[in-house]
């Protein structure tokens, strides 16, 4: 069995099976990352294009090595040196990218829906590496591959997400993610940072980031932005900081076992604290590399042997 | 040069008459109704099965010209009206130039003169470029024309200079049609605020964006004694207040739009920028409280706010899309699938809110089938059903999110001072 779609654009409409199916294929690909000759013919012949309209390093990097590791060819675009600056739609983009032979094409684009315009307009694969404040699913799925990976399971977890709920495509993927595998999702951060109607994706939002924490398997901390402030939606870092940043006082109130998570980058002092950056249950680096682990899997099952959309599409 | 219309049901809601008689029009004007009518030298027209109203009139259309004529011109826009059985609109100021002085209204008129097929009433700026900072000459606007002022596509965001341009407007005893939106609070959105835009990841348009202006132009409307006409009444709390002031005998009136009736925020799923609407489309218990609105007579108006664009413009990334829907051809079967199928309105009403109401918030002689009347004259097929093909549009706009819906109600004939200008979709 493979994916349903040709494409991964959100976690919204993944099913758990398949969700089940992509972390199951990322196991052996860590073990390819563990070797010291770490590349396998999977993608041999295969083109992969990264096309980021905006600044990310750790993302694409992460993809590029996983292609790279699969035998993919790949090449990157970024804004600032393609045609993208001189005004050409995305659509337009989408579609020499297209004729050139991709058979991947991973985009990364400060609006929301741009992947969904994507891969309605190429006949190529569109992984979404994050469109504006709408969804990041590879970066969820590395979360749920993580967080299983050290737990043993997904399902009954309490997962805390604290912060910038309201911009963040990756607290958006998570609460679509962990609560299809069964976590129960909770929700804290500044009342003007909360999405309305998020409880219905599937999470519940606490008033008090001590509820939120209260028990917690999962802390998973979001990155605070500078320019929120300057829009006038919280009044400072240095509030911010007292009344939602994770420190190791409260970081006691969750599981004496807690997983403390991060997308990365993070601000050291502001929505993390070095104490907890630095501890043994702060697993943020293994993120990274499981990133690289998950995204090969998801590259071999949408074009290499794992591929079943040419058939069932 | 005469017509006779026979066999179909005459609908006149300035007089609420309503029968089974045939109408005799004579050198533009109507002149005689009743049963049987004949006349030798009379061109027949046959309604059997169909309705006999006013020439429709929506007070709410762009016509993009002049400056924007690739996404409609006076001309284009006249078609799609008469095709979409209006024999009269009111077209907005927020062309290039702005529409905000009496040379530019009487460019307008007289575009409109050579487009022929419909009657078009600009409305001017109230504005200088519609900025929101000083008055635009209303008064020379009147002379030249102008039906009523309103800087739509913007608000007035300056509650003091709305005060005086109220204040100026009931001199000149013109109406302010008000577009209301606090930008503060719509900032940057791109769809309405909720559920829909947390999952879509797009930022949001609150109800309250809306609401706040319509309570301040409602406080306004009642303080100066100027007529108010609300434009796109798109939430719940809207229509509670226009109703509320209405009951204390403010002279507010309102308008909604067919997609603001027939659409709520989840047609935005898939990003499909022809959803993309400024208000936005709202929840479905702003759709139910709109609907309870049109039902009982807070909202007097159906407008279309056709405004086309491009293609190219609206085949972009969702929050890079311009506002707006084209309205104009799909506007009567919209009316008749969800409203009057659905026993919301009555036919009558249904014409009424598309005629008599209209025309006399614009003040125009228009809008009814009494004897002597301008013979603008819409037939109506209430059962044709037919699917909405945006490459059939006579507009330069496709941009409709009501592509391949199928629609009961159809305009079968438009008739401009006695003569027909569509019959059966074909324009002549």
């Amino acid at each position: 069995m493979g994916l349903s779609g040709k494409d991964l654009v959100g976690l919204q409409h993944l099913a758990a099976k398949e969700i089940k199916l992509i972390l199951d294929n990322a196991i052996p690909m860590k073990g390819i990352i563990q070797r010291q000759i770490k590349k396998v013919p999977t993608l041999r012949g295969r083109a992969m294009v990264t096309v980021f309209y905006e600044a990310s390093t750790r993302t694409r990097a992460s993809f590029d090595l996983a292609a790279k590791y699969l035998s993919a060819d790949t090449i990157g675009i970024t804004a600032a040196t393609s045609s993208v600056s001189k005004g050409e739609s995305l659509r337009d983009t989408a579609r020499t990218i297209a004729a050139m032979g991709a058979d991947v094409v991973v985009l990364r684009h400060p609006m929301a829906g741009a992947a969904e315009l994507l891969a309605r307009t190429v006949g190529a694969s569109v992984i979404n590496a994050g469109d504006g404040a709408h969804e990041h699913p590879t970066q969820a799925l590395l979360d749920l591959f993580t967080v299983n990976e050290k737990k043993g399971r997904i399902n009954g977890l309490k997962v805390a997400i604290i912060g910038d709920i309201l911009h963040s495509r990756v607290a958006r993927s998570d609460i679509w993610g962990f609560s299809r595998m069964g976590a129960e999702v909770r929700l804290a951060g500044p009342a003007t940072l909360m999405p309305p109607g998020v409880e219905q994706m599937g999470a519940r939002v606490y008033e008090k980031i001590e509820d939120a924490l209260d028990g917690a398997d999962v802390v998973y901390i979001l990155r605070i932005q500078r320019e929120r402030q300057q829009q006038g939606l919280f009044p400072g870092l240095r509030e911010y900081s007292q009344l939602f940043g994770i420190n190791a006082e409260r970081l006691r109130l969750a599981a004496p076992d807690v997983l403390v998570m991060h997308p990365g980058p993070i601000n050291r002092g502001v929505e993390i604290a070095p104490e907890v950056a630095d501890s043994l249950q702060a697993v943020i680096t293994e993120q990274v590399t499981n990133g690289v682990a998950v995204r090969m899997a998801i590259l071999y099952l949408l074009v290499g042997g794992g591929s079943q959309h040419e058939i069932t599409y | 040069m005469k017509l006779l219309i026979k066999g179909g049901t005459l609908m006149d809601p300035a007089t609420g008459r309503v029968n089974e008689e045939d109408l005799l029009i004579n050198d533009g004007k109507i002149t005689k109704t009743g049963v049987n009518l004949s006349d030798d030298s009379a061109e027949v027209l046959d309604a059997a099965g169909k309705l006999v109203t006013p020439g429709l009139i929506d007070m709410h259309v762009h016509l993009r010209e002049p400056g924007f004529e690739a996404k409609e011109t006076i001309l284009s826009g006249a078609l799609a009206a008469a095709r979409g059985g209006f024999t009269s609109v009111a077209c907005m100021p927020n062309t290039n130039p702005v529409a905000d002085c009496g040379a530019i209204i009487s460019y307008i008129r007289g575009k409109a003169r050579e487009a022929g097929k419909v009657n078009i009433y600009p409305i001017g700026a109230i504005t200088s470029g519609s900025k929101g900072v000083e008055l635009a000459e209303m008064g020379d606007m009147q002379k030249a024309g102008a039906a009523g002022f309103s800087d739509d596509g913007q608000p007035v965001m300056s509650a003091g200079l709305m005060r005086r341009a109220m204040q100026y407007a009931d001199m000149l005893n013109m109406t302010i049609i008000s577009h209301c939106e606090d930008k503060s609070l719509a900032g940057g959105g791109a769809m309405h605020e909720g559920y829909m835009s947390t999952v879509l990841g797009l930022p949001g348009i609150p109800a309250s964006a809306e609401e706040v202006v319509v309570a301040r132009d409602i406080l306004l409307a009642e303080e100066t004694g100027c007529r108010v006409h609300i434009a796109h009444v798109s939430t719940a709390g809207s229509v509670r207040l226009v109703r509320e002031a209405r009951a204390r005998g403010v002279q507010v009136t309102a308008e909604a739009t067919p997609h603001h009736f027939s659409l709520t925020d989840e047609a935005v799923t898939g990003y499909n920028t022809n959803t993309k609407v400024n208000p936005p489309l709202r929840t479905d218990i702003d759709v139910a409280a709109v609907r309870q609105g049109l039902a009982d007579g807070t909202i007097s108006v159906i407008a279309t706010d056709h405004a086309p664009h491009t293609i190219e413009e609206k085949d972009v990334e969702y929050g890079l899309a311009p506002f707006g829907i084209v309205g104009l051809e799909t506007a009567v079967g919209l009316v008749w699938t969800e409203l009057v199928a659905t026993g919301i309105l009555t036919p009558l009403e249904a014409v009424a809110k598309l005629t008599s109401n209209p025309a006399s918030i614009l003040g125009i002689a228009k809008g009814t089938l009494e004897i002597g009347a301008d013979a603008d004259i819409t037939i109506i097929d209430p059962m044709a059903t037919w699917t909405v093909d945006p490459e059939q549009f006579a507009s330069k706009g496709r941009n409709t999110p009501f592509a391949g819906r199928v629609l009961q109600g159809l305009p079968y004939a438009t008739i401009l001072s006695g003569r027909i200008v569509m019959r059966e979709g074909a324009l002549l």
